[in-house]
């Protein structure tokens, strides 16, 4: 018996049955752009310490943070570790921190200071000897976009965007992923110019990869909903994103680009795709990517888009049981911004599946409440063997994959009312993830950060996908820009403007209240 | 809520159930599987938290069967805990007495879930061949624990081995998981050379250490020998021995961080705590299919592994063990050397850093700084 070989595609020690054995990522490092940020700390310190925690992360990883900050290592520890006390989602474990908290490195620069970046370049060697990080890091850019050709620049000059022979360097990007096709271009040009396509992960927290796979494994693991999904069954597709809070402090970001470019180019469109694709031929990142690509290839605008399209801005009102203030009345916002804080657009596909389906797209702030949802709502049946008073209740059919808050499932059908008079009215049934599986399934971003130092291909768009997205979005921006009126206004903590609800009786239809 | 059944039929408890959902609302509407505990009194609280523990990640039913005294008149005592008292799930704690207490299927059969798989787990002593225990045999998943269970170890897993029917596991497999990750991890980096002989180091009542040195005696097909450290302290280390050096991942005794050597890399501290067993029974619960990676281990592996009844020092005088003292010194250097190292107390002291700073000074402190790692690394 001579012992097992062992090469870098055959370890013995992994077999794809041992389920129970997680894939720990290779040395690596993670050097964070922007960690004064919101993101930073509320979301990614925590993940990082919550993929620690979980014993995902590879022995030796460090973390490398980078800002306009006169800080040394231990007080970037500090801030890490008071992000971490807030905002992790598992438990602290003093030894935990501790072997994290050894690979914690400040550097303190700007983004045009050529020692600062000088400096990276040193520190990151000085980890792959100390900690034996191998040449492997990631840049996680969670700054704005305008500064990622400074940095990708200043990434290049000072070599540590060529990794050695056997090591990666990838980097991480969120959206906005520019304001228009143009731009988008623009932005890919500079960071595809210093990394490669497959270096790039453009990420999307609003659509983790668990979101995507759970509406993937809805729709192709099961035999009960494909053969209904198409126009013989469904009447139209409704998608909401709709948020309760305003702008914030974002006026700065947010006045300008508005909701469509913010939500419906990306997010909307996502969803879209996933809803209406056809089964690829496998779930690996490239074939998802192909259908997603030809269903949004064939999305068509409405012909007119005065009438296909709606927008509007929020006014004062109140939200919850506060009083709110109206967009216009934001501070940092122009008392005459034409920015919408509320876009819905009814979009065809066709194809042979989906024509004559109308998807409804619509999203905003200061909405009802904080909800993302899919719901696909089915034809009436073309005859009911009941007198009509017995099914006035009744209404069209529905399955709504709620993508937060409470992710799941609703089935809403018809169903007798007891008693001795025949009546049918519309209930509804409910799954929900939460209540069916773990109750803390991992942080999107705890996926999205282990998948960037894994190397696994990310379901997320690719450019192709960024740029058929925007050949839909930028005729509406046009127009709207040009001939459209000023938004309407709607009350804030209310449904949107009366014009969305237009859209839809128009065509004999309603938008349904999440 | 607790809700106390003396000398009841599980028809009444059904019906209870059924009330209590009714009066509660939406609750325990979509449990996932049934976890049935075959348990003495003296372990039943515990392993009812242990459960409720591990139902917070996999809502269920939690049906303890309590064996009582086999003498006297049959009786059953049943005990319904929902919400608050019983985490995620809903428990049915059921107590046996008289002839009763041999028909512990009887009384569970009715009280299972519809359509949805069932987890057997025996916390203490587990049977003797468990596929054949009458609920055993209606389980898809079972779980036993040869830690806990009488005997020595290695004869605890010889009987399971021998047992062994698909859906069988044991705690103890899932208490080595986070070894298996980082070892396995090891050898994915380069040098890819074979490993031709392994140690691991563990304490005589482990079950875990038998069962790591099977698995990897299993997969590496390289001699495999296991030497003894004293009682009570686990596993303490796995040396992976190849051409070019050797791999060892120790933790020495009663931590919970282990410090990690290969040949051509720094040495490295890892965190490698013992896993609870809420955690462990959670992770059981998370895949109802056979686990063929620990049949491979308990079966095919453990025959493999050299018994020997070397102790820990000697292994380690022979060189074929990592030092734990050695490892213990390596881990408060590598602290020493971590700059921003600190124990949570002492950050939490710490003042908050400066949240602004001018464009001169970010400046100054990056040539400074850059001028020192320069100097260090000359």
């Amino acid at each position: 018996m001579s012992p097992r070989r062992i090469t870098a595609d055959a370890n013995p020690l992994r077999d794809p049955r041992d389920k129970r054995l997680p894939r720990i990522a290779g040395p690596c490092s993670m050097v964070m752009f922007g960690v004064t940020g919101d993101l930073a700390r509320r979301k990614l310190m925590p993940a990082i310490y919550d993929l620690a925690n979980r014993g995902l992360l590879p022995p030796g990883f460090s973390l490398v943070g980078f800002a306009r900050r006169d800080w040394a290592d231990q007080d970037f520890g500090k801030i890490v570790y008071e992000a971490v006390k807030e905002h992790a989602r598992t438990p602290f474990r003093e030894e935990v921190w501790r072997s994290l908290s050894e690979g914690i490195r400040f550097v303190p620069g700007s983004f045009d200071d050529d020692a600062a970046f000088d400096l990276l370049a040193a520190t990151v060697a000085e980890l792959d000897e100390q900690r034996g990080t191998g040449g492997n890091h990631a840049f996680y850019l969670s700054i704005p976009p305008g500064s990622f050709a400074t940095v990708c620049q200043q990434l290049e000059r000072c070599g540590l965007s060529s990794p050695a022979h056997g090591a990666w360097r990838r980097v991480v990007i969120e959206k906005p992923f520019g304001h228009d096709l143009e731009s988008a271009r623009e932005l890919n040009a500079i960071v595809e110019n210093v990394f490669p396509a497959d270096s790039v992960f453009r990420i999307d927290h609003y659509l983790g990869k668990e979101t995507v796979q759970n509406l993937l494994a809805l729709r192709f693991a099961n035999t009960m909903f494909e053969p209904v999904w198409n126009n013989r069954y469904v009447d139209h597709v409704q998608i909401t994103m709709a948020e309760d809070i305003g702008i914030g402090g974002r006026a700065g970001y947010y006045d300008g680009i508005g909701a469509a470019r913010d939500v419906i180019q990306n997010h909307l469109l996502q969803l879209l795709a996933l809803t209406a694709m056809e089964e690829p031929v496998s779930f690996d990142a490239h074939n998802v990517r192909l259908e997603k690509e030809k269903v949004l290839s064939a999305v068509q605008l409405p012909h007119d888009l005065a009438t296909g399209t709606a927008r509007g801005q929020y006014s004062a009102g109140w939200q919850g049981g506060e009083r709110v203030v109206g967009y216009l009345e934001e501070d940092g916002v122009a008392a005459d911004s034409r920015t919408e804080t509320y876009a819905a657009l009814r979009l065809d596909v066709d194809s042979r599946r989906w024509a004559g389906v109308p998807f409804y797209l619509r999203t905003g702030k200061r909405l009802g409440k904080r909800v993302t949802e899919i719901a696909v709502v089915f034809t009436r049946a073309p005859h009911l063997p009941f007198a009509d008073t017995a099914t006035e209740e009744l209404g069209q059919n529905a399955v709504v994959i709620r993508v937060q808050p409470d992710e799941g499932v609703t089935l809403r059908f018809g169903a007798k009312v007891p008693g001795a008079q025949m009546e049918v009215r519309d209930v509804s049934m409910d799954f929900g993830y939460g209540r069916s599986f773990t109750e803390s399934s991992p942080e999107a971003y705890e996926r999205l950060i282990l998948d960037v130092l894994l190397g696994e291909p990310p379901l997320f768009p690719r450019h192709e996908e960024v740029e058929q997205s925007w050949r839909i979005l930028d005729p509406i921006e046009k127009y709207w820009a040009s001939k459209g009126r000023t938004p309407d206004q709607y009350v804030a903590g209310g449904w949107g403007p009366a014009s969305a609800d237009d859209l839809m009786h128009r065509d004999g239809r309603e938008w349904r209240l999440p | 809520m607790i809700v106390d059944l003396p000398n009841t039929s599980t028809g009444a408890v059904s019906r209870r159930l059924v009330q209590l959902r009714a009066d509660t609302g939406a609750m325990a509407l979509s449990r996932v599987l049934t976890l049935v505990v075959v348990t003495e009194e003296t372990d039943a609280e515990d392993a009812v938290e242990v459960a409720n523990d591990a139902s917070r990640q996999h809502p269920c039913r939690i049906i303890v069967v309590v064996t009582g005294n086999r003498r006297g008149a049959a009786r059953l005592d049943g005990q319904i805990r929902v919400g608050g008292d019983a985490g995620a799930s809903e428990v049915v704690v059921l107590r046996l007495y008289g002839p009763l207490a041999a028909h512990g299927r009887a009384v569970v059969t009715p009280l299972l879930l519809a359509d949805s798989p069932i987890v057997a787990w025996w916390p203490g002593d587990a049977p003797k061949d468990p596929s054949a225990d009458p609920i055993g045999a209606m389980a898809q998943r079972r779980v036993t624990d040869s830690a806990h269970t009488e005997g020595r170890p290695r004869a605890v897993l010889k009987r399971l081995a021998a047992a062994y029917r698909p859906g069988d596991t044991d705690l103890a497999w899932s208490r080595v998981t986070l070894w298996r990750a980082l070892l396995a991890a090891a050898l994915d980096q380069p040098p890819f050379e074979p490993v031709t002989e392994a140690t691991v180091v563990a304490a005589p009542e482990s079950p875990s250490g038998e069962l790591l040195a099977g698995w990897l005696a299993a997969r590496l097909r390289c001699p495999v020998s296991l030497a003894r450290s004293r009682r009570g302290t686990g596993i303490i280390s796995v040396r992976l021995e190849r051409a070019s050096g050797t791999v060892d991942l120790v933790r020495p005794e009663d931590g919970n961080t282990s410090t990690l050597s290969q040949p051509g890399q720094p040495d490295r501290t890892l965190a490698l705590q013992h896993r609870s067993d809420a955690e462990c029974l959670a992770d059981e619960l998370r895949r109802l299919d056979p686990d063929e990676v620990y049949e491979e281990a308990l079966t095919t592996g453990l025959a493999a592994v050299r018994a020997s009844r070397r102790t820990a020092s000697e292994a380690v005088r022979a060189g074929d063990a990592p030092s734990p003292s050695e490892a213990a010194k390596t881990s408060r250097r590598l602290r020493r050397a971590a700059r921003a190292a600190g124990t949570s107390a002492m950050v939490e002291k710490m003042p908050m850093p400066a949240d602004d700073a001018s464009g001169e000074q970010v400046q100054q402190a990056a040539a400074e700084r850059l001028a020192e790692i320069t100097e260090r690394r000359s």
